[in-house]
Parts: C-alpha cells; structure tokens; sequence
C-alpha cells in the first residue's frame, strides 16, 4: 500500500504547472541554439554559457524574493531601490578593507531586512494596498540615494569581488550562491508551517484565520525575505563593480524579477506557485538575453519579443484554471427525464413543448 | 433519548442590528443522535449553527458540552473543543492538497519539519475509516468534485476528534448518488457516538435521517419532537401558518391594451442548474416563482435576462422569438431585471440618483432618446423618492427602501413589457413595501408581465395571480393565487412524495 502511495506520489509531483516551465525552458534553449546555428554561431560556447549564468544569477536573488511576497498575494515595487541603496552601504561599510567583509555583509543585510519589516508592517497592520506600500518606500529611498549621493562610492576589498567575478568551471560562483539560496526557499516553502501559511494566506485569507492560523505573519516574514534577497543582490551588484553605484534603480529590477516570478508559474493572485518554476522562469529570461546578444538583435525589438514571450506564456498559463469555485453543474449533459412524481393540478398553459423540441436548440 | 445530552443549548437569543433573529432558542444533542433543524428560509438556523461553531456570539444564552459551559469566540476554539461545522461554502484552499487542508494551521511536524508523508497517511486512515479510500490524499483539492470536497470538510472534522458536526444544507450541492454516499458517513459517524445538527429544506431526507427534529419559524422555536412520531403534513404545517401580517394591495382596474395578451413565454429553457421550464405570463398578470433557496428561482431570472444563458428551449415575448444571449439583448427585447442584490448588482453606489436612473438608457443605444430620459424626474417623484440632496445625491446615501425606488425608476424608463422582480422588497421598511406593492399592481393593470421571486410566502401568495413552484431546478408544480403556504411549502420540499401516507 505505501509503496504504491508514494509511487504515485512522485509521479504527480513531477507534473503539473512547475513541469510546463521546464518544459518551456528547454523549448527556448533549443530555438535559441538553432537561429544562433542557423546564423553560423553556437550558444553553447563557453562564453555564451557563462554569460547566460551570470545573467541569471542576479535576477535570480531578486525573483526568488518576490516570490514568497506573490505567493502571499502581496508585491514589493521596492526591491530595485533596496538594491541600489545595498550597493551603496555594502561598498561604505567595507570601505576596501577586508577585515570589514562581515561587518559589511552583515549592516546591508540588516537594513534590507529592517526595509522589508517596515514594507510588511504597513501593508499588514496599516492595511495600505502592497503595490502602493511598497511604491512608496521605494520613492523613499531613492529620495535619499538622490540627495545623498553622487554618482559611485564606496569601495569593495578584492576577496569579496570573488563573490560576483570568479567562477567554477563555466558556473559562477554567484549563481550557485543563488542555486543554494533557491533550494534552501524550496524546503522552507514545502517543510516549514511558515512557508505552509504562506500558501493559506495567499490562497484565501478568511480560510486561514478560520484554520487559526494569524494571517499577518506570513506576509510580513515574506517581505523580510523579499527584501533580503535584494540586499544579496546588492551585494552581488556591488562585487562586480568594486563601488556601490546608486543609479542601478533605474535598471527596472522589481519589473523583471515579477516577470519571472509569472513565467515560472506563480499564481499573480496568490496561493500557487513556487521557487522552482521561477527558477526556470529566470533561466528562460537570461536565455533569451543571451540568444539575442549573440545574434545582436535591435534593443527595440529585443523588448518587444521579451513582452510578447512573457504575455504569451502566461496566457498559456491561465488557459484552464478557471472554476476556482465548486459550482453545482445540476443537468450537466442536457434534459434529464422529468421526475416521477406529478403535479397536483395541471397549469391552465397550453400543452406543454414535445420533448423533441428540447435540446434541439442552441 | 435517554442520558444527558452531549451537546446543550438553552435560550439562545441573537439581534443584528436591532432586529432579532434568534430568541430564546433552546436545543438539546444526544450522542450519535441526528438532530434535524427546519425552518422556512430567514428562519434562524444558519445563524444558530453559526453561534455554535463560533462565528457569531450570542446575546443571551449559555452552551453546555458535556454539563461544562463553554464560550467560542473564535471557531478555532469550537474545534478544539470538538464541535466542527461544515459549512455550504466550503473553507478549502483549492490549490493545496487533501491532506494539507485537512491538516491547515496544526501541521504535523517530526524533527521540526513538516511532514506531509504522516498527514497524507493520517489523512488516508481517517478517509478509510469513512469507506472513502478512493480520494487521494494527496490530490489537489481544485481536482475534487464537489461531493468529495465535502467529504474533505467532514474528514477535517473529524481529524479534530470532533464529537458534534453541524452540516448546513450538505446535500445541496449533491448529486443524488453523492447523497447516498453521505448518508453511508453519516450512519458511520453516528456509531462512532458524533453528535449530528443537520439543516435541511428536503423533507423526505429528514424523515431518512433523523432522530429528533426542531422546527424554528421567524427566530422561535416551535417544537422539537421525535421523527418516529411525526408526519411530514404536521411538519409543513408548524413551519409555516404565521398569521398574515400584512395586507397587500387589491388588483386594479386593467386599462393597458395588452392586457391578457401572452407577453413572456418559455417553453423546455434549461442550463446546468435548471431543466425542463415552461412558463407563460400575460400582460396584466403577476407570475409568482416560489421555491426554496437554490431550486432555481434566481437562475430562471438570470436566464431570461442573459446572465447565464440557457442552453436549450426556447424564449419568447410578445410572440417574438429571442435569444437572450446577454443583458443587453434582454434589454433590447422588452425585459427589465430588479435583481436581488440591490448594493452590488443594481446600484452604482458612488453616482448620483440621477446617473443611475439614466443608467440603462445611456447604455442601450434605441433607448437613450431624449423623449424617455425627460420622463426621468417625473418617474422618480411618482415613486415618492425621499432623497435629501435632490437627483444628485450619491444612492449609497439613500435609505434601502428609496435605493430600491432608484431601481425600479432606471427600469420604468425603459418601458419595459415584461419585468422580473427578484426580492424586490428584500431589505427594505414597510412603507417602501407598500410602494413596490402598489407600484406592481399599477404595472399590471397597465398590462406588464410581471414575474415576481420572492422568500417570503405571505407576500408572494397575496400579490401573484398564479404561483409556479419550484424544486430542484424543474417546476413542481402551478398553483392559484391565494394558495395556503402549506401547499406550496409542500410542493417546495418535495413532500409530495409522502402524498400517501400525508393524506389525512
């Protein structure tokens, strides 16, 4: 009996939504290699393969973030500006000396975390709408970064620049920080009851609270997280310039770490979804990048087909996930014959349609 | 029943808002004892079980459980203590597994982490214990039928060692099969000692089922007795036979000119929710849709008004054939829909009286004549709207009653020749009442098809012409006007089936 359980088990696991992604993942890599081949290059070169890792490493951080935020069906618009601002404080505090690495790593990570607290606190207990919250504190902060700064600062000590320049092999070193990051979120999403309620809030708040579960503390766990991430990635950011660089809000992070987070599957609306897909999700997104460098396609167009892909797959998506809500489908397959029992009086209507007359419209 | 009672509620009493809805209900629950609580619609049995699963609190009144009193100010605390309820809207998360609801807010952990291997196989042993091996586990619930996420809810219950389950209407949303199912768990649930509160309309499964039955009408309780020494006659008859309160309005002279002309039929319409309806309305005549909630009174409306379509038979009015294939056709052929829910379905809150009066001939292009919207103001002053800032006020000002005037102003001014009424005075104060009374009797004189739904009995019986009876999505059956509530309420619950041994 339990051996057959957990055969099927398996098996059901490995399909579903998260499969699709996958499955999309390598349909891009092979269409990729094929217009590359078909222009008498090849994607699979050392070089491509290593800048499609490093591309994915960093948009990476961010999206495995917004992901636990989306699952609880909130947004965080800020994480761009935490990542500029993470650049600036990691490349400050470490200012070039290595013995600061720690203090460094640690002051940026603990502001983030502080960031995300204080997005979590106003979205759950002030009841401000996510979008707007968070929209909010990322205009704060980049008031503060316009002002206070000018340009780069900052320094970064060499053995830190490792952690975005050196790799292993044709794996950089950050992307199997980011890999290592995502299976950790993986297992606290599938093992821990925090991660569970994740899932419960952001599939239907009401049920919940009514299973006992305090619908606020997911949320605010979420955006820690989410904010933490972006501080990794300011810090990933910062090792591959050597200074913090405040202008790096303008690159439209939060937008495409969402656009991953959708491509992977993850319900916009909360409840469904996971790190796995928007791991793939990212990965199709620095193929993408990477095949059209190689084929160096015009940056407008290059947009344009990037919008269409993600539009499309989750169009794809959303086919067939209706009916969220058990609906009672009484006469599902047409006219059923009429109940034994009869009326008391016959109705003083005109006789009643030939039952050849039913069913035979549309 | 001999012994004390497992579960014990005395002078149970509840207001909303001022209007009581519950007073001084007294009730009494037995191990392994199904309990039957019946009652029309707005009787107070939903709000009873949900004073006791604790989502709504009692004004007066205490609840014993095993001669301890007890308080649940949180449905949590309910079913720790072991009274769960199964509510008709499901509390399921539709993208997470069997065993993940069943197990939501009190996963089981080993070694600090979740372990959804010992909920599935927890989760299985108690479905087995049902006879229900077939639901896995471990299937999202989004994948179940109905019957089976009811089943989810009930193994839920249980897994809470639940020693009282209240079920509120669960067959419902049953296809008769299902319902067999549910009567095999319910059977197993009572051997092992469950105390059942069972809210059902159906006569004939509360004569299956239960042991004792309680009758609520209007917030009181009417009597509790023993199912062996009841008739189903005796039953309609103590949940309805309230004394007529108050008085409708006499018809009026008719003086339109299409007046006894057939304006509305529909002949073999069905969906998925109804089958087999044939209906005719006159020009003149009131048209009265009883049933209980869920037989398909709204549905028919929302058909003939192009909300969900029907998929079969045919729809006429004026003698013309339509296919009412959305609001707008509807609109175009002569319908007019007050819908039962004013504040979401019928009003732009946050406009104007006047906007929204004007609402359905902006909308409809052959409507928006200048001819139609300059009757507007008059429309609205014979309607007597009470409104403090004129046609401009914002409706979500407005008291129930004069929304409701707002309403049926935006659909007087399309002239509509068939009008569909769907609790039109749900909600609303007495002398709003009489107004929509009387403005329905000057519609039919002026010879409107008028098709009126409502919950309440008395006011359907005094103001419809004919009375076409709903149950289960198919018409039961006709009645005259002026009917007692007994036969409709017979016709309604399928107690006709018990016609035979009913008969006095």
């Amino acid at each position: 009996m339990t051996r057959v359980v957990s055969a099927s088990r398996n098996l059901r696991a490995r399909t579903g939504t998260t499969g699709l992604v996958y499955l999309a993942l390598v349909i891009v890599l092979v269409v990729g290699a094929l217009f590359v081949a078909l222009r008498g290059g090849n994607l699979f070169t050392a070089a491509n393969t290593v800048d499609l890792f490093t591309r994915s490493s960093l948009l990476g951080f961010l999206a495995i973030g917004q992901t636990l935020v989306i699952l609880c069906r909130s947004l965080d618009l800020s994480v761009g500006y935490v990542t500029a601002l993470s650049t600036m404080v990691a490349a400050i505090t470490m200012a070039g000396d290595p013995s600061r690495i720690v203090l460094g790593i640690g002051a940026t990570l603990g502001l983030a975390a502080l960031i995300g607290l204080v997005n979590g606190l106003v979205i759950t207990r002030l009841r401000v709408n996510p979008f707007i919250a968070t929209l909010g504190m990322g205009l704060i902060i980049k008031g503060y970064l316009d002002t206070r700064f000018q340009g780069p600062g900052g320094s970064i000590p060499a053995e830190f620049q490792t952690f975005g320049l050196s790799r292993v092999g044709v794996l950089p070193v950050s992307t199997l920080v980011m890999l290592a990051l995502a299976v950790a979120v993986i297992l606290f999403l599938r093992r821990t009851r925090t991660g569970f309620h994740m899932y419960a809030v952001g599939g239907d708040a009401e049920v919940a609270r009514l299973s006992g579960i305090r619908p606020e503390l997911p949320v605010i766990i979420a955006h820690v997280l989410c904010s933490m991430t972006a501080g990794v990635a300011g810090l990933l950011l910062a090792s591959r310039f050597g200074t913090g660089n405040t202008l790096v809000y303008g690159n439209g992070y939060e937008l495409e770490a969402i656009a991953a987070v959708v491509l992977g599957g993850t319900y916009l609306l909360g409840g469904r979804g996971g790190v796995a897909g928007t791991v793939a999700g990212v990965f199709i997104l620095a193929t993408l990048d990477t095949v059209f460098n190689t084929l160096s396609v015009d940056p407008f167009v290059k947009d344009v087909l990037r919008g269409a892909i993600v539009i499309a797959a989750v169009a794809i998506y959303a086919r067939g996930q209706h009916a969220r809500t058990a609906v009672r489908l009484r006469f599902p397959s047409g006219g059923a014959p009429p109940p034994a029992t009869v009326p008391p009086d016959p109705p003083t209507s005109p006789p009643e349609a030939e039952p050849a007359a039913r069913g035979g419209t549309r | 029943m001999t012994g004390a009672p497992l579960l014990r509620m005395t002078g149970i009493g509840k207001s909303f808002l001022g209007v009581r809805v519950l007073h001084g209900v007294d009730l009494d629950l037995h191990a392994g004892e199904l309990h039957a609580l019946v009652g029309e619609n707005g009787a107070g049995k939903s709000t009873l079980m949900k004073v006791l699963a604790g989502v709504h609190r009692a004004d007066t009144g205490r609840i014993e459980l095993d001669g301890a009193e007890v308080s649940f100010e949180h449905p949590v605390r309910a079913q720790r203590a072991g009274v769960s309820t199964v509510f008709q809207e499901f509390n399921l998360l539709p993208e997470r597994t069997v065993a993940q609801n069943v197990f939501l807010g009190r996963e089981t952990r080993t070694r600090g982490v979740v372990d959804d291997r010992a909920m599935e196989g927890a989760t299985a042993e108690l479905l087995a214990d049902l006879g229900l091996a077939g639901i896995a586990p471990w299937s999202k619930v989004r994948h179940l039928s109905v019957a089976e996420q009811q089943v989810v809810e009930i193994v839920k219950a249980l897994s809470h060692d639940a020693r009282v389950i209240s079920m509120d209407e669960p067959t419902a949303a049953l296809a008769d099969h299902e319902v067999e199912v549910l009567y095999r768990i319910i059977a197993r649930l009572r051997e092992r000692g469950v105390g059942i509160l069972y809210v059902s309309h159906r006569l004939k499964e509360i004569f299956d089922l239960a042991d004792t039955i309680t009758v609520l009408k209007d917030g009181h309780l009417v009597d509790t007795m023993a199912a062996a020494d009841t008739r189903p006659a005796e039953l309609v008859r103590k949940m309805v036979g309230r004394p007529v309160s108050s008085v409708f309005p006499d018809p009026l002279e008719p003086h339109g000119e299409r007046v006894g002309e057939v304006r509305l039929s529909v002949s073999g319409a069905g969906n998925t929710r109804l089958d087999g309806i044939d209906l005719e309305v006159r020009g003149g005549e009131i048209v009265g849709l009883a049933g209980l909630q869920g037989s398909g009174r709204t549905e028919i409306a929302h058909g003939l008004f192009g909300v969900d379509r029907f998929t079969r038979g045919e729809v006429h009015v004026d003698g013309r054939r339509i296919d009412p294939r959305s609001p707008r056709r509807a609109v175009r052929a002569g319908l007019a829909l007050v819908t039962e829910d004013r504040k979401s379905q019928g009003l732009l809150l946050d406009q104007s009286v006047l906007a929204n009066a004007r609402l359905v001939l902006d909308a409809v292009p052959p409507f928006g004549s200048g001819r139609r919207v300059r009757r507007i103001p008059g429309i609205l002053s014979s309607l007597e709207l009470v409104a403090r800032g004129g046609h401009g006020q914002e409706v979500r000002f407005l008291s129930g009653g004069n929304q409701q005037k707002v309403v049926l102003a935006k659909w007087l001014a399309t002239d509509p020749g068939v009008m569909i009424l769907d609790e039109p005075t749900r909600g609303i104060d007495v002398g709003a009442k009489q107004a929509v009374y009387s403005l329905m009797r000057e519609l039919a004189a002026a010879g409107v098809a008028i098709l009126l739904i409502s919950s309440e009995l008395p006011e359907l019986i005094g103001m419809s012409d004919r009375l076409v009876v709903l149950d289960d999505g198919r018409v039961a059956g006709e009645l005259p006007g002026g009917s007692s509530e007994e036969t409709v309420m017979a016709l309604a619950t399928g107690a006709s089936v018990h016609r035979e041994e009913a008969a006095p």
